[in-house]
């Protein structure tokens, strides 16, 4: 099979942006994508969103995006799969270019959150949750994961501060990232003194809900465009797997099944084994998320994976760099849009152009997104050519 | 208002019916029909003795708009005898501190009002400490 290539990139700052409204966040990635490749023009349009039906008043975006990025005429269409709504249209994108049904497809992840305030924002996220059973009893996605931290903590006893090394090394990275929400990093003791959420869970164990898009455009490599000047990266491996859509029903809630499945499937569909990845840009919406990703993934025993963001192991020099531009927790989380914005970044660390932020040697990079707590997992792999 | 939304699940929020599975004897709630155990046709009605243990649980200070009124309030998941967990908010605590492992029982309590003015008042079921146990 011919590869599929990641031709162009593009995002805007993620951040509060009262100027900027949902379709003009999505036209500027979109078309900076597209330019990015030379000016491909893409065959297909998969935006992924999870909100904006609910906050912007907005549906239908598919035709709407095609619409306002003057690409009228092409086949268009809304992925949503909740927290993983871009990395599920990145998928169907993939699909669309790899099978030979269209040339060229444009994937864009758009989310605006901030013309709602807070306890808006949080039913509306509530209802990807269960809403008959989860969301009416009051329970906001922080909850579920709270009670998802408590429990690993009783279990693995593990003390009170034994997750901060995951926010501290997403600040770190995301110094190096011109478009990431928070470009600082932060102490032990900011998170140590960090107002809570809910218990055991942490303000700084939280990733800010947030505006923003980013696109890229996938392209087979028999197709670039001859004057292409941008160094090749692949999608080798694609996957996405789902479990119960409420936490409750997992016959094991540490376990994320869903995240095991999709990374055995996209390394099997890659020929790449675990040893072979050099950077994993995880789904750490919530603290706790990114520690059950590393072990569902395979990187950390049960019940370890809080070690690796204790020891160094995840730090841009260590073993398994991770959130190498300060994934969700530092570049802020918009949304729908994260999964796009990871392939954005990974895609940057591959072609070696991250600058303060680059992973050495960068070769492979593993992507995931989960929609809730794992109830839906993207992984997709990234490969230089 | 979504009355008949509501309305459909009174089976489960007043007396938390689910179902039972006849080829596993797995108990399931909420009911689905389909066993998640075995995947085998589950029809058969089950009412659930309402009693269990807190599995994990936390407490909502910032709550979603609809629930603002109550909180801050104390959410769990739930550990039922007969097996399945399920999410539910905890309430009659006094000054009792909630500890994973804590017995349980079901009760049924006002989750929140739609509207302020003409909306419904929906109600379901909420876990308290067990009042009385056996020493």
């Amino acid at each position: 099979m011919t590869d599929v290539i990641i031709a162009g990139i593009g995002q805007t700052p993620v951040g509060e942006h009262w100027e900027i409204s949902l379709r003009s966040l999505a036209v500027k990635a979109m078309l900076a994508a597209i330019n990015d490749a030379g000016g491909l023009r893409p065959q297909a349009l998969f935006v992924g969103n999870m909100l904006a039906p609910a906050v912007s008043r907005q549906a239908h975006l598919g035709d709407l995006l095609a619409d306002f990025a003057g690409l009228t005429g092409i086949e268009a269409v809304l992925v949503e799969a909740s927290g993983a709504s871009g990395a599920a249209a990145l998928r169907q994108g993939y699909l669309a270019v790899a099978s030979g049904a269209v040339d060229t497809a444009l994937i864009v992840g758009v989310e605006k959150v901030t013309d709602y305030v807070g306890p808006e924002v949080d039913a509306a996220l509530a209802t990807a949750s269960d809403s008959d059973f989860e969301a009416v009893q009051g329970v906001t996605p922080a909850a579920l994961a709270a009670l998802l931290m408590r429990r690993y903590m009783y279990e693995f006893d593990v003390p009170p501060d034994g997750l901060a090394g995951f926010a501290l090394t997403a600040h770190e990275n995301a110094a190096g990232n011109p478009h990431a929400m928070f470009q600082k990093a932060i102490s032990l003791e900011a998170y140590q003194q960090a107002e809570m959420i809910s218990e055991p869970l942490n303000m700084l164990d939280v990733a800010p809900n947030a505006d923003g898009a980013a696109a890229v455009l996938l392209t087979r490599s028999d197709l670039l465009p001859r004057a292409y000047a941008q160094p090749q990266v692949k999608i080798a491996g694609s996957a996405l797997a789902s479990d119960t859509l409420a936490l409750h029903d997992r016959s094991d809630l540490l376990a994320f099944d869903a995240v095991r499945i999709s990374v055995e499937q996209a390394l099997r569909r890659a020929g790449l084994t675990r040893e072979q990845v050099d950077f994993f840009e995880y789904h750490d919406a919530f603290s706790i998320y990114a520690a059950l990703s590393l072990e569902a993934s395979g990187f950390a025993a049960r019940g370890q994976g809080w070690k690796m963001a204790q020891d160094g192991s995840i730090s841009r020099t260590g073993s398994l760099p991770c959130a190498t531009l300060g994934g969700l927790k530092a570049r802020g989380n918009p949304g729908g849009a994260s999964g796009v914005y990871q392939a954005v970044e990974a895609a940057i660390q591959l072609r070696g152009q991250a600058g303060t932020a680059q992973v050495a040697n960068a070769k492979v990079g593993l992507i995931q997104s989960l929609g809730g707590p794992a109830a839906t997992a993207v992984t997709h792999v990234l490969q230089t050519v | 208002m979504e009355i008949p939304r509501h309305w459909r699940l009174k089976q489960q929020r007043y007396s938390l019916v689910g179902e039972t599975c006849p080829h596993c004897e797995a108990k399931i709630f909420p009911p689905r029909d389909v066993c998640p155990t075995c995947g085998g046709e589950a029809k058969t009605q089950y009412t659930f003795s309402g009693k269990g243990e807190v599995f994990s649980y936390t407490t909502i200070y910032e709550a979603p708009s609809g629930y603002d009124e109550t909180a801050p309030y104390t959410v769990a998941l739930v550990k039922l005898e007969e097996g399945p967990i399920i999410t539910a908010q905890l309430t009659d605590l006094g000054d009792q501190p909630v500890e994973i492992g804590m017995p349980v029982e079901m009760v049924t309590r006002k989750l929140r009002s739609e509207n302020e003015d003409r909306g419904i008042l929906i109600y379901g079921y909420k876990f308290r400490p067990v009042l009385s146990r056996a020493a």
